[in-house]
């Protein structure tokens, strides 16, 4: 390291750390590099230290080719926090360093400009990254480019968004063959796929691994609420006083939170008990940016002395003077759960604090059996999945867009990027028929082809069109369609999702950004909302914000219950729990699965101890009911959790082993995916990706949305006319790998054959099915259930209405006689019977408003 | 077994089938609203490719329903094509069936609607900006009642796509309906393409001022639910004006 360099390190008291010195020898040494370091190791200077002494020694001229290193980060604030950060070495050492940051807030003047004379560093994201290399003059841009470094990089590998970089590196390799890659990452439990996911050949071995010292093992507490332990719930609110107790102890704490839904309702019941009045402030995802952006702010400046957050938070600048983080609700991953905790105090050499609050029984042990995996130091994760065919297309296109090139040359290119390297032929030649003209059986849309081949086998776009579009759709996140949340005559509070809005009546009164709020009606773009309001309040809940259980901490879980030696680690509460199900019934094995069955009310329960998460468990509950209503067992409805899978039926349960055999991965499999809304929220994604439909542009006029097309119409015609199309191949294939987790169900099958099913038939329901008979959010079985609730609802209103109507009737004599007070009575029945049962709709607990 | 839903209006016994036909058994009429053919060729236009396939499937139903009811007439309601070149891209296959379909009726009337204001060329059938027989006028957009005077009954219209939202204990339910007051009914729209507009959106609510009742579909029932009168939300006007697609 130069003289300047070492000064300045000494100047502040520091001295480089190894891992900073290696990361330097690596890439100094011409190779690409992953450094795996905890939070606080100054993981982001040792990523540009081969940067900056490489301009200190070769100073880059102005202009075109000055670009340098390449900076990408999945958050745009981290991006533009680094900038700001790096401005402070590079001044006081007088380095000849420009750093710009380039997101999608960067105004277009500057972007422009950008072009023309490129920083020295640009700080940028990977969608922005994306258009970048549409630009006709990327190729140039990017010539003179020494590093590549990608931060949080275990954040991006394995999703769509690290789909997309990873094509996006590909493409870099090719324009700047000389640029290294360095990689940033937290402890991961998998370094190997890290690596050749950064690796410039798809391979692990042509990247170097540094590896930082550990951090000193945090300290960490497990709080139960005073009194009973609840059974079931994952708010956690019974707990709050405690929670609340720590905030007044602590200098700053973030409390973290599983739901948007939980961090209103928690957020909530500190207010209520915040005699002391602490600053304390709410962070999740569906919030405005600019309210997020204050709340950071605060927190920055230390203004604030707690904060309820999402996983909004769980990436994000350092901010240093956190001092304890609390995590309400189980953790639900070992690596997760040390990120979160990572959040407090970012000096790698101390402890940091951190209180797990569990809210229910299960939950406790979930949070025993973390804390025993970190003492363990075990991390859990799963490696990354194979890359996405719809984003392959969408890249597909940018490639033509960027400019004409050879299908042979692209093919071997995108081989290069790890999460493509066993990417057929054909299914590179599908997407890009696809992107050529949909790639249809039936060669309709030749006419309309957007791409042309010339002699030389180069394809070519056709025309300026198909660029426009694809700069208006880039980039892999697909927005649920949202609203605006508006204060009537106010600022804008943030969005939710549009399925919840029409689930309201004006008057209707729910809980968001941490206000109590009254449904006011519905203008052209928000819904409008006045403080205040009476009632029992809803919480808006989001489809699919929650995270399930990973493989590992099931396993531990698994092991914690099968073992009563490792009980003494577990409150006395929860010990009687699990002595109570040894009397009644027998602990869930850990190889072989335990099946219980017990009648109940009017019918007959089910309860599979799978452990395999709630995604599994839930596809798994289709796949079993249905093997269920062929075997004759009347299946009427089945439930989820992270730990159980609950039937129920209308006779009993017998030859339970015919429900898990492994051929239920087959017929039944493919029934189901046929019909699934899992399935179907799947393609719309992908088919907005691969740009097949219009992106829903946040704010977008009404009237803009209408012209959009409603994906399951071309879903169901898909499907029924070419069902091998590139499209439904990729959705099936996403869904069996993620969405459904079939390999987890696969592994709980395998295990019942393995250690086989003991199945115990009781005469009432086992302590240990308990918390899953109360959970909330029941799934109904599929096959005609739409329509049975309907034919439900339709006979509800006709009895509710006495038959007073019946159709056949002069309807015109019939409606003009009755009151409109009449027609207020009729309404209300379904409506409340809505309230009661609706699925995602969560209300806020009676007790509301007085905890204690 | 499908089972269709009797109404009467106008004195007359209609039946409405759960595909989103409507039959007037007396005249053997049968008609059907918003077929918007060759919709994806006409998005393929503008670079999105959907699948080619929605005017096989949108004519194959069609088929299904002309031999449930082995109607004499055909009454098409409007917008039966997605645009007015649409009957022109028909491909050769999907056209030759729709001619043999069409040859096998004594009559055929193409309402015309806003997406196709031209008659289609080379196929069988009448066109007409409204049509009418016995106490029925067919129209594409039902026509709003004039100030103070009540909507004389009688009128069979489209355009507006309505589907209408039903909560059941399990989340609401979402489906295209069937909607009447007794005196005008308005059809679901019919094509593989086609979406729906809400019954409660000002635009279709403004026709049915004292509610009625709306006919869900279903794969082999229809499921009835009163309305009361649409009154609903309010909505700034500019977003009732947004064409149906």
């Amino acid at each position: 390291m130069p003289e300047l360099f070492r000064d300045w390190f000494a100047a502040r008291g520091w001295s480089p750390r190894p891992h900073q010195l290696a990361l330097l020898d690596a890439v100094q040494g011409g190779s690409s590099a992953l450094l795996v370091a905890p939070t606080g190791g100054g993981k982001t200077l040792a990523g540009f230290l081969p940067s900056l002494v490489d301009l200190h020694e070769n100073p880059r001229p102005e202009g075109m080719g000055s670009l340098h290193t390449l900076y990408i980060s999945p958050l745009k604030a981290l991006a533009v926090d680094i900038a700001r950060n790096l401005t402070a070495p590079v001044e006081a050492m007088g380095l000849p360093i420009r750093i710009e940051t380039r997101t999608g807030d960067t105004p277009a003047n500057r972007r422009a400009r950008q072009r023309v004379d490129p920083p020295n560093f640009l700080l940028t994201t990977p969608e922005s990254l994306a258009l970048l290399l549409t630009l006709p003059d990327a190729a140039e841009m990017f010539s003179g480019l020494h590093a590549i470094v990608v931060d949080e990089i275990h954040a991006l590998a394995g999703s769509k968004r690290g789909d997309q970089l990873a094509l996006g590196l590909a493409r870099l390799a090719t324009l700047a063959p000389e640029a290294r890659r360095i990689g940033l990452s937290a402890t991961v439990a998998h370094p190997g796929p890290l690596r050749a996911y950064l690796s410039p050949t798809g391979l692990a071995k042509d990247v170097a691994l540094v590896q930082g010292a550990p951090g000193a093992p945090p300290s960490l507490d497990i709080l139960l609420p005073e009194g009973r332990l609840p059974w079931g719930g994952h708010m956690g609110l019974a707990s709050m006083p405690e929670v609340y107790r720590r905030i007044r102890g602590a200098g700053v704490t973030i409390v973290f939170v599983n739901t948007r839904a939980q961090a209103e309702l928690c957020f909530q019941a500190l207010w209520r008990l915040n005699d002391d009045n602490l600053p304390i402030g709410l962070h999740h995802g569906s919030l405005t940016v600019e309210q997020r952006r204050k709340v950071e702010a605060a927190m920055a400046d230390g203004r604030l002395r707690a904060v309820v957050a999402t996983a909004s938070l769980d990436l994000g600048i350092d901010w240093g003077a956190v001092d304890q983080v609390v995590q309400v609700g189980a953790p639900k991953g070992v690596s997760r759960l040390l990120q979160r905790i990572g959040r407090a105090n970012h000096r790698m050499d101390e402890a940091s604090q951190a209180v797990l609050v569990p809210a229910n029984r299960f939950e406790v042990i979930e949070c025993v059996a973390a804390r025993q995996a970190i003492d363990a130091h075990e991390l859990d994760g799963d490696p990354p999945r194979e890359g996405g065919l719809d984003v392959l297309c969408q890249h597909i296109l940018a490639c033509a867009v960027a400019g004409p090139f050879h299908p042979d040359d692209l093919y071997a290119e995108i081989l290069r990027a790890a999460p493509y390297a066993k990417l057929t032929r054909k299914d590179f030649d599908d997407a890009l028929r696809f992107v050529e003209d949909g790639g249809y059986a039936l060669q309709s849309y030749d006419r309309f082809r957007r791409l042309f081949r010339d002699s030389e086998g180069l394809i070519h776009i056709r025309g300026p069109a198909a660029a426009r579009q694809l700069r208006m759709n880039l980039g892999t996140i697909v927005e649920t369609p949202l609203l605006k949340v508006r204060l009537r005559g106010g600022p804008v509070l943030g969005e939710v999702e549009e399925w919840f809005v029409s689930t309201l009546s004006p008057g209707d009164c729910f809980i968001f950004a941490g206000q109590l709020l009254r449904f006011e009606g519905l203008d052209a773009l928000a819904c409008l909302v006045s403080r205040g309001g009476e009632g029992e309040p809803r919480v808006p809940a989001y489809a699919g914000s929650r995270m399930p259980l990973t493989t590992h901490l099931a396993a531990r879980v698994r092991g914690i219950l099968h073992d009563p030696a490792a009980w003494p680690a577990l409150p006395e509460s929860v010990r009687e729990w699990l002595r109570l199900q040894q009397h009644a019934s027998i602990m869930p094995p850990r190889d072989g699965l335990l099946v219980e069955t017990f009648p109940r009310g009017e019918r007959w329960f089910l309860v599979a101890y799978c452990f395999e998460g709630r995604l599994a468990h839930q596809s798994l509950g289709m796949l079993v009911t249905k093997r269920m209503e062929h075997l004759g067992m009347a299946p009427l409805g089945y439930l989820a959790t992270d730990y159980v899978l609950a039937a129920w039926c209308a006779f009993e349960p017998q030859g339970i082993e015919r429900l898990f055999e492994e051929d239920i991965l087959g017929e039944e499999l493919e029934e189901w995916m046929a019909e699934s809304s899992m399935l179907r929220r799947t393609f719309r994604n992908i088919a907005t990706i691969a740009g097949l439909i219009e992106k829903n542009h946040p704010g977008q006029e009404k009237s803009g949305r209408a012209m959009t097309m409603n994906a399951d119409l071309i879903y169901d015609v898909l499907r029924r006319h070419e069902p091998d199309h590139i499209l439904l191949r990729a959705t099936r294939r996403e869904a069996s790998a993620g969405l459904t987790d079939v390999a987890r169900i696969a592994l709980i099958l395998a295990r019942a054959r393995a250690g086989g099913i003991r199945h115990m038939a009781l005469p009432r329901p086992s302590p240990l099915s308990v918390p899953a008979l109360i959970e909330e959010g029941r799934e109904w079985v599929a096959g005609g259930a739409e329509d049975a609730l309907l034919a439900e609802a339709a006979a509800l209103v006709a009895d509710a209405t006495d038959g007073a109507e019946i159709f056949g009737e002069l309807l015109a004599e019939v409606t003009e006689s009755i009151p409109p007070r009449g027609d207020r009575d009729r309404a209300r029945k379904p409506r409340d019977a809505k309230r009661r049962n609706s699925r995602f709709i969560r209300s806020a607990p009676k007790n509301y408003g007085a905890p204690k | 077994m499908t089972a269709a839903a009797p109404v009467h209006i106008a004195g007359q016994r209609l039946m409405l089938d759960p595909a989103g036909f409507l039959v007037w058994p007396a005249e053997k009429l049968l008609a059907v609203a918003d077929l918007h053919l060759e919709k994806g060729s006409s998005f393929a236009a503008a670079g999105r490719f959907l699948p080619p396939y929605d005017t096989r499937e949108t004519l194959e139903r069609l088929a299904l329903g002309l031999r449930r009811w082995k109607p004499r007439r055909l009454v098409l309601l409007g917008d039966s094509f997605h645009d007015r070149h649409g009957c022109a891209r028909l491909p050769p296959a999907d056209c030759a069936a729709l001619t043999r379909m069409l040859a096998g009726l004594e009559e055929v009337v193409w309402v015309l609607g806003n997406h196709d204001p031209e008659p289609p060329v080379g196929l069988a059938g009448i066109a007409a900006e409204e049509w009418r027989l016995g106490p029925f006028t067919f129209r594409h957009i039902a026509q709003p009642a004039a100030m103070g005077k009540p909507v004389p009954p009688g009128e069979i219209s489209g355009h507006f796509h309505p589907k209408a939202s039903m909560p059941t204990r399990a989340g609401s339910v979402t489906r295209p309906c069937f909607m009447t007051d007794g005196r005008r009914m308005m059809l679901p729209a019919f094509g593989a393409y086609t979406g729906g507009l809400d019954l409660r959106d000002p635009a279709i609510a403004g026709l049915f001022p004292r509610g009625g009742r709306a006919f869900l579909l279903g794969p082999d029932r229809l499921y009835s639910f009163p309305t009361g009168p649409l009154r609903m939300l309010a909505r700034a006007p500019e977003a009732a004006n947004a064409p149906p697609p």
